[in-house]
């Protein structure tokens, strides 16, 4: 069990070191086109201020964003078989991958942190679309069932911020196969008596939607995010049809009672905050 | 039921053209009624060889594309065929107590050699009006949903769980979606992992996706010889990562989708081998392997206690894609 030994280790230097210096003091918002000065963006958790478009966030400053400050530690995410298929399209798939850890520093898809959150214990993956599109293979299924085991040691609960196109199709049926796997995490967590919550983020689809990211006690959303099953242009050709006003969309999955609750980003860790201490009321805080 | 007679009727894929041209040979002789200069039987025992030697020749080396197309292939029997000869008793079960009963999701009890147990299947259809009925094999959230009940009904009276999965996916519509399609294939899959009983799924054609998945997470998987099972189809992947659906070919290959890969990647228990030219050939041949197939995979689970039968199966999924 190599990850036992090796969690702990803290990655500190990764998450300080990184600290973009934006060579553009000024953003554009996808949505509304206006402006937005870098600071106030980043003071804002990537919210843009004159329309409250979430944009997509990366998945170590979510870790920042969700756990007490200075609390939390990185671990080592499991080593997996690497590109067992040796799969190549266009390009080939250990190309993708290297590719993918140096444009984001990180190892695959999902960063995984434990420290606490208002003050309690708690297991935080968070998914990095921008590494492959958050695909789901061997090693994101391995993350989480290696934070599924560290909260049932912690005794804490496991909170996840899903962002993902889905299984990676470079790993062939070897990624289907992570859905089993990752509903087992679920599983082990639960079991234990923790809660396991979900926080989905723009975009959540395809197997990632359909193994853990919907078995969440409870299912937040974050404004506007994409969260399905299939794809929408596969939809509409298989349809024929206009796909609804907003469909797929966090409020439409609240409007379809799929998600509990759809939650802007700047007061998700108030929110998270209040449900732990509402499933878990019995808990002695960590720290102080 | 495919209720095609003889070889005249038979459909033909592409890369068969050479065998269908000798059949066709074959039959036309068959029906000469002249008693010519040329031995006509010797000459239809002779084509019939050669017919033979070119449909082995071709099947021994069957691309991974040329795979899919069998394991679609619009005679290949699907789940209710396999239901109707290995079943006994069937009893069908419907709907998801919610909102529907989905045709493309098969459920229902029955007895398999004698004993009793609880099938589910994603049926494709056959002709163009059953297809209809069972939309093509892809279920929406109501047939997930019934088959995790079926699931759990199994649990409560110690019926051991057979599934056969032949489905091109879960059904991307938008009814589906609004009602939950991703959360039903989820339960669905905690379903199979919570089982206390054996739970024996077999990929009789094509292993879709999610939709697959949703009833295959079981203590033994077993595939057809020229099944295919895929994180998603050659078509979509080729348009995804090819950019250009003509590249399905090259994604069939890359996908590693058929069943020697799989077995080779340990990610199915067994392969079943197929009648010459495939199972819709001989379907009886077929059901008879699946059914001995299903028996053997069967028999050391029932032995097993409801602990150790999770805990295996569990350990199987967790160890998929682990680094050794």
């Amino acid at each position: 069990m190599s990850w036992l030994t090796e969690f702990v280790r803290p990655k500190i230097r990764t998450l300080f070191a990184r600290r973009e210096v934006p060579d553009n003091l000024w953003h554009q918002c996808p949505a509304c086109q206006q402006m937005i000065f870098a600071t106030d963006l980043a003071a804002n958790l990537k919210v843009c201020p004159h329309c409250g478009h979430h944009m997509r966030a990366g998945a170590v400053e979510r870790l920042g964003w969700t756990f007490d400050p200075d609390s939390f530690t990185r671990i080592e995410l499991p080593k997996v078989a690497a590109d067992p298929l040796r799969f190549r399209d266009q390009k080939r798939y250990v190309d993708r991958l290297k590719e993918a850890r140096e444009k984001t520093h990180l190892e695959d898809a999902v960063a995984v942190a434990h420290g606490t959150i208002g003050g309690r214990r708690a297991v935080v993956v968070a998914m990095e679309f921008a590494f492959m599109g958050g695909s789901m293979g061997a090693a994101v299924g391995e993350a989480i069932v290696a934070a599924a085991r560290l909260a049932v040691l912690q005794e804490a609960p496991l909170i996840v911020f899903t962002a993902s196109g889905g299984a990676r199709m470079q790993e062939g049926a070897l990624s289907l196969m992570q859905m089993p796997k990752t509903v087992l995490a679920v599983r082990l967590v639960k079991q234990a008596g923790l809660p396991f919550l979900t926080v989905l983020t723009d975009p959540t689809t395809g197997g990632v939607t359909a193994s853990f990211a919907m078995l969440g006690d409870v299912q937040i959303a974050e404004p506007g995010a994409l969260i399905g099953f299939a794809g929408a242009r596969v939809i509409e050709q298989t349809v024929h049809e206009k796909l609804p006003e907003g469909f797929q969309r966090a409020e439409y999955l609240a409007a379809h009672g799929i998600i509990d609750m759809v939650v802007k980003r700047t007061e998700l860790r108030e929110t998270l905050v209040r449900i732990l201490g509402l499933l878990q009321p019995g808990e002695i805080p960590a720290a102080a | 039921m495919c209720g095609k007679a003889g070889p005249a009727m038979r459909q033909f894929l592409d890369f068969e053209k050479p065998v269908a041209e000798l059949e066709s040979k074959i039959e036309e002789l068959r029906h000469m009624t002249e008693p010519g200069g040329i031995n006509i039987a010797e000459e239809v025992g002779r084509l019939t060889e050669k017919a033979e030697r070119q449909l082995r020749a071709t099947y021994a080396r069957l691309t991974p594309w040329q795979k899919v197309q069998v394991a679609r292939h619009p005679d290949r029997p699907r789940a209710g065929a396999f239901i109707a000869a290995l079943i006994t008793d069937f009893t069908p079960l419907a709907g998801d107590r919610a909102f529907a009963d989905d045709t493309a999701l098969l459920g229902g009890m029955g007895r398999f050699q004698g004993r009793p147990v609880m099938v589910l299947g994603t049926e494709r259809g056959s002709d163009t009006e059953s297809r209809v009925r069972h939309n093509f094999g892809m279920a929406r959230p109501e047939g997930y949903r019934k088959a995790r009940r079926l699931i759990e009904l199994a649990g409560r009276f110690a019926l051991p769980v057979l599934s056969f999965v032949d489905t091109p996916g879960a059904f991307p519509g938008i009814d589906a979606e609004a009602r939950g399609q991703a959360e039903a294939i989820a339960r669905a899959i905690e379903a199979c992992l919570s089982a206390p009983v054996p739970v024996v799924a077999t990929i009789i054609g094509e292993g879709g996706s999610g939709g697959a998945i949703a009833l295959a997470a079981g203590d033994r998987v077993l595939m057809l010889e020229h099944a295919v099972y895929s994180v998603i189809s050659p078509e979509g992947c080729a348009s995804i990562l090819w950019r250009d659906a003509a590249a399905a070919p090259a994604a069939a290959e890359a996908l590693r989708l058929t069943a020697d890969d799989l077995h080779r990647l340990h990610l199915v228990d067994q392969v079943i081998g197929e009648p010459l030219g495939g199972a819709q050939r001989d379907p009886e041949a077929t059901f008879r392997a699946v059914g001995e197939a299903i028996g053997a995979a069967l028999d050391p689970l029932l032995g097993l206690d409801p602990a150790t039968l999770l805990a295996r199966r569990a350990e199987k999924f967790l160890e998929m894609g682990r680094a050794v």
